[in-house]
């Protein structure tokens, strides 16, 4: 098992290697990141807006309920629900979440191209299979997350203010107040190197399961799982090393 | 010319080829034939590049392609056509965006020059009127049509397929070998053709290579192969009845 834990890493290295050289065509290079972008960020703004606004409403009940004491300004339900969601639930479960919508799809779309020799075709022709297939993708969701995320936080805040001033929890003044006080812009750009992270080990991983696919329609079945698991451990773990890195250094 | 040295290759302990010499004659069909498992598609897989073979070398005329640097072997890559079994087209291109992609990869052609190229491989393999569709909307014919079609779009010198006709009725499949042999003599191609089709051998095999359990076991033209006396190679052609009375009646 880990014999088989060290080659993976070697495979999964080797194969990075091929993904980041420069594009044969960049005209091609452009169309498919154009058709990445819309297929891998744009396509998941719905579930990533729905997300976001029930887990700012979560987060303020919840911190409301937490905090009902009168000696606590109302204001600091909307601090801590602030904190809460830059700097962890928009970017580390969206991301998560992210991985098994777009790691299920990456891994699957390019295991159907292997069992379906698409793969062996571009190879015969000449074409860097892996540099064609996964930059784009990993260079779409570089570009596309951080926006993904930026627009979470967003609408998480929002879902906060309005169930927040909705339920009578905390007046829709004192959510203002609290949004707006002590604000540390640092935060959004932990918020976002953090994406960033998770955007590569999403596409990386996703593609190297899918890639590396060997067999027929159910191997790419546990190959679509695998991707998603992987890329979920990978994320809780770089969570958890920035983190330390970045906050507590 | 292709020539095969000493070709040996293994997976884990399954050792498929097993040491495999053969010249393949340039400008006419050469057809690999064997059982199923024979080794006949990694066979064709090493030739190509696709595997790496463990001992033994191939040769692409006077070059080595073991020895072939990356930029070489890029260059050669574009003299390659291939036919894959499944047809391995891009199912999320059209019938004609699959035809095109090599060119839209590889060539210097102007926008016109590769429209006009495309239409012409199309009409060549009679699909014409079909360049809109999608793989998933037309026949397995016409899948392999678009396959060879993409195949000769740049015009190659080598053109592998491997196991053209399977999955097709008699009538296509005589089609698909017809057009196979018709391409090779037109555009003066090297041809190597995976088969277990007895049809296809008759048919069309300039020079047919017999493999079993990762051998050569024999070698010669189409109109040999019937009259062969090596053990495996009968045993192999005579299986079906139809055959058995194709000999009964040469044997009269």
């Amino acid at each position: 098992m880990i014999t088989n834990f060290f080659e993976g890493i070697g495979a999964y290295a080797m194969l990075m290697s091929k993904v980041f050289r420069r594009p044969d065509r960049w005209i091609i290079f452009y169309r498919a990141l154009l058709q990445e972008i819309r297929l891998l960020g744009l396509d998941s703004i719905g579930i990533v807006a729905i997300l976001s606004v029930f887990m700012g409403a979560v987060v303020t009940i919840q911190t409301a309920l937490n905090l009902s004491d009168p000696l606590i300004p109302a204001y600091y339900i909307a601090i801590a629900t602030r904190e809460s969601i830059t700097l962890e639930f928009s970017p580390t479960v969206i991301s998560l979440i992210l991985a098994g919508k777009v790691g299920s799809n990456i891994a699957s779309s390019l295991g159907t191209m292997r069992v379906s020799e698409q793969i062996d075709a571009l190879e015969v022709m000449g074409v860097n299979s892996a540099s064609f297939l996964i930059l784009p993708k990993i260079v779409a969701q570089l570009l596309f997350n951080p926006i993904l995320i930026i627009l979470s936080i967003a609408l998480g805040l929002w879902g906060g203010y309005m169930v927040g001033g909705a339920l009578g929890l905390i007046s829709f003044s004192d959510t203002l107040i609290g949004y707006r006080m002590e604000f540390m812009p640092f935060y959004t750009f932990y918020a976002l190197i953090k994406t960033v992270a998770y955007a590569f080990i999403i596409g990386s991983i996703s593609a190297y399961c899918g890639y590396t696919v060997k067999g027929g329609a159910v191997e790419v079945g546990v190959a679509s799982t695998n991707a998603v698991v992987r890329s979920c451990l990978a994320i809780i773990l770089a969570n958890y090393v920035l983190t330390d890195l970045i906050l507590n250094a | 010319m292709i020539q095969v040295k000493g070709i040996h290759k293994q997976f884990g302990d399954n050792q498929v080829l097993k040491g495999i010499d053969v010249d393949f004659i340039p400008g006419k069909t050469n057809l690999i034939i064997g059982r199923s498992g024979s080794g006949k598609t990694v066979f064709l897989k090493t030739i190509l590049g696709l595997y790496d073979p463990d001992q033994g070398s191939i040769h692409y005329g006077d070059e080595i392609l073991g020895q072939m640097t990356k930029e070489r072997r890029k260059l050669l890559r574009q003299e390659l056509g291939m036919v894959f079994q499944g047809g391995a087209l891009f199912d999320s291109m059209s019938v004609a965006a699959n035809i095109r992609f090599p060119l839209d990869m590889f060539s210097n052609m102007t926008e016109h020059q590769k429209d006009e190229r495309v239409s012409f491989v199309m009409d060549r393999v009679r699909l014409q009127g079909s360049g809109d569709m999608f793989p998933a909307e037309i026949s397995g014919g016409m899948q392999k049509r678009v396959s060879i079609a993409r195949a000769i779009s740049m015009n190659p010198k080598y053109l592998f397929c491997d196991e053209p006709n399977s999955g097709l009725d008699p009538e296509t499949a005589i089609v698909i070998d017809q057009l196979i042999q018709e391409l090779t003599h037109e555009f003066n191609m090297t041809t190597i053709v995976n088969t277990h089709d007895m049809n296809s051998v008759l048919e069309i095999g300039d020079h047919v290579v017999f493999m079993k359990d990762g051998y050569k076991v024999w070698e010669g033209t189409n109109n040999e192969v019937l009259g062969s006396t090596n053990a495996d190679v009968e045993e192999y052609v005579f299986k079906s009845k139809l055959f058995k009375q194709v000999r009964a009646a040469l044997r009269k």
